[in-house]
């Protein structure tokens, strides 16, 4: 005989209590009910609103370059070292490439390696995390020393040395680099909640009713942590955002992709500045600037999520 | 006491781990700098001894002898502060340029963190107390978008606008061509004058991480009890807000006064760079710039080295701050 409940128990003290479930969702598969959830929650902040607007503008734009974007953004075909004009709105490069579409299309490469790099650094904060806050003891202690030794590395001379070694010279490169370099704050947040969370009584109940580890870690716990993996993936990603431009600006991303990072380093060799050209240093720094923002206005709403007397009344 | 012991412990500890991993770094890299490392010394007219390209080799992780003995002979070079031959300064050592390089960035880093420290921590302290007014949310936007200003592009605007508009600051270097540092009156003026966008560069992109955390420990102090207490006893705003409230508010960013240098340093490596600085900062930018893997290693380990002596100071001072841990 099994004994059937009409709703299961919320997985989360307070959650049920905060975001009525729609009975139309019922229908959605899980993974993606869970998301329109979080991004309801997350709308109703004022100011993630304003973040998850803007991002997904730029998303717009970067999905749709090739359809913004009056030329293509590597030919050469334009008079070199041009102000703006009808023709180049924002002017051209010294190798005569228009710099508005270089723009649209630069969207993409930040785009990728800010959300990729914040994937991975947060995939290898919430593992080391769960790790060190779940076995206390040698474990904890050894993942707790690592941790603080990538902590007080800086980062961004360990990027540059290191992306001057890997002479890869892809986006990918950049990815790795920027990932291997800031998962630690997040790994530490988590660790410190996970080992909160593990002598709480619903998860010795869960141990106790013979709950595979997996399971306990991943279903019992991790589900807990909702906000702060949230957290850590958008402010890992807000730094991969500017960690890649200065790499780029600094000449050690591939010269030929186009990205906001790349028109800064030209800008600077060709000493656009120097010349009148602006516009080409202002437009991509205020692009790198407008994504980081709008991915930190999210992480303010993040944050209000698991600390109540953050919210706006 | 226990507390102190096991700080200098962990110092130590991390010390050493920070050296192995400088010196495992280079080996786990593909492709052999080495050569290209001589080549560059080469044609930069150095003559190659022996000994020479022996420290280029170890340094930069060439197996001709085992493992163990190249680390060996590693931490020895390190003790003995002989870190090869930088190509873009063949004319000294590695050692001495950093050397001369090191207190230009120091004073730079220290003045600005402290400047950025004080005013982000007043504004966070303001916008916690009138959470959710005007002042408030003026003040976290603005903290917002100064705070994501990437650093070397800031520092591109403010050159353009007053060094170069309009002539306000000197366009480039620490000090004029053709003054020697010194410790004279007109030198430390025109190094000043030298230094001011630099500083108002890092100033301006370091200081929102200051006012978001003093801001959100404001408020989670301000929902605790004896602030409320205090607040029932008819204590003035102002001594609720400062003795009470900022006073408790101010550990956590305490603690985060050591680890928040590393963003600092990152900064700085740009912002020297756009300035043409003659610190560390600078000195990475031209390492980059021109392949140079000797110089680079060793700024490394100067830079995490540096990290690791602040967080240890700021764990000391800790002390003197929470009695909770003096026992």
């Amino acid at each position: 005989m099994t004994i059937i409940t009409a709703m299961p128990p919320p997985e989360s003290p307070g959650k049920a209590a905060q975001i009525p479930s729609g009975a139309g969702l019922q229908a959605v598969p899980g993974p993606l009910r869970f998301l329109g959830r979080a991004l309801r929650t997350l709308w109703s902040n004022g100011k993630a609103r304003a973040g998850l607007i803007v991002l997904g503008l730029i998303i717009v734009v970067a999905v749709f370059a090739p359809l913004l974007a009056p030329h293509s953004p590597t030919a050469t075909s334009f008079t070199p070292y041009s102000g703006p004009t009808g023709v180049n709105w924002f002017g051209t490069t010294g190798n005569g490439q228009d710099v508005f579409s270089q723009l649209v299309y630069g969207a993409r490469v930040s785009l990728v390696v800010g959300l990729g790099a914040g994937a991975v650094a947060t995939f290898v904060a919430v593992t080391l995390g769960l790790i060190a806050g779940y076995r206390p003891g040698i474990v904890d202690e050894v993942l707790g020393f690592v941790t603080n030794l990538a902590l007080v590395v800086p980062a961004l001379p360990l990027m540059i040395i290191l992306a001057a070694y890997l002479q890869g010279r892809s986006v990918w490169t950049i990815v790795l680099v920027v990932a291997f370099t800031s998962w630690a704050t997040g790994a530490r947040v988590i660790r410190s909640q996970t080992s909160t969370l593990r002598t709480r009584e619903f998860v010795t109940s869960a141990v106790f009713s013979g709950e595979r580890l997996v399971r306990v870690v991943f279903r019992e716990i991790l589900p807990n942590m909702t906000s702060l993996v949230a957290a850590s993936f958008f402010s890992a990603a807000t730094a991969a955002v500017l960690a890649e431009a200065s790499l780029e600006f600094l000449g050690l991303g591939n010269p030929d992709t186009v990205s906001w990072g790349t028109i800064l380093y030209y800008a600077q060799q060709q000493n656009a500045l120097l010349t009148g050209q602006w516009l080409m240093v202002f437009a991509p720094g205020l692009a790198i600037v407008l994504l980081m923002v709008s991915l930190t206005l999210i992480n303010f709403g993040v944050d209000a999520l698991s600390n109540p007397r953050l919210r706006e009344k | 006491m226990r507390y102190v012991l096991r700080k200098v412990v962990l110092f130590v500890l991390t010390l050493w781990a920070a050296i192995t991993l400088n010196f495992i770094l280079p080996r786990l890299m593909p492709g052999s700098p080495v050569d290209a490392a001589l080549g560059k010394l080469a044609s930069a007219g150095v003559p190659i001894t022996n000994a020479e390209r022996n420290a280029i080799e170890i340094q930069l992780g060439v197996p001709h002898s085992g493992l163990l003995t190249q680390y060996l002979e590693y931490l020895r070079n390190i003790a003995t502060l002989r870190f090869g031959t930088s190509y873009s300064f063949p004319s000294q050592t590695v050692a001495q340029t950093i050397g001369k390089a090191l207190p230009w960035t120091l004073i730079l880093i220290g003045a600005t963190t402290i400047v950025a420290f004080i005013i982000g921590t007043l504004l966070g302290v303001y916008a916690g107390w009138h959470r959710g007014r005007a002042a408030d949310s003026s003040i976290t936007i603005g903290a917002t978008f100064f705070g994501a200003f990437p650093p070397f592009w800031l520092g591109l605007l403010l050159l353009y606008l007053l060094a170069f508009r309009y002539g306000w600051f000197p366009i480039k270097g620490g000090f004029s061509p053709g003054a020697s540092p010194n410790l004279s009156l007109s030198f430390l003026a025109d190094a000043l004058r030298h230094s001011v966008l630099p500083a108002l560069t890092l100033v301006i992109t370091t200081m929102s991480g200051w006012v978001f955390g003093m801001r959100n420990n404001m408020i989670n102090t301000l929902g605790e009890d004896f602030v409320t207490f205090a607040e029932a006893n008819g204590l003035r705003d102002r001594t609720v807000a400062l003795r009470y409230a900022a006073r408790n508010a101010l550990l956590p960013n305490v603690t985060a006064f050591g680890l928040s240098l590393g963003a600092v340093v990152g900064g700085a490596v740009l912002v020297e760079g756009v300035f043409s600085y003659p610190g560390v900062g600078g000195l990475l930018f031209i390492a980059v710039t021109n392949h140079d893997f000797p110089l680079m290693q060793a700024l490394l380990l100067v830079f995490t080295l540096s990290m690791l002596v602040a967080i240890f100071i700021v764990d000391l001072l800790y002390v003197r701050l929470d009695p909770r841990v003096r026992t």
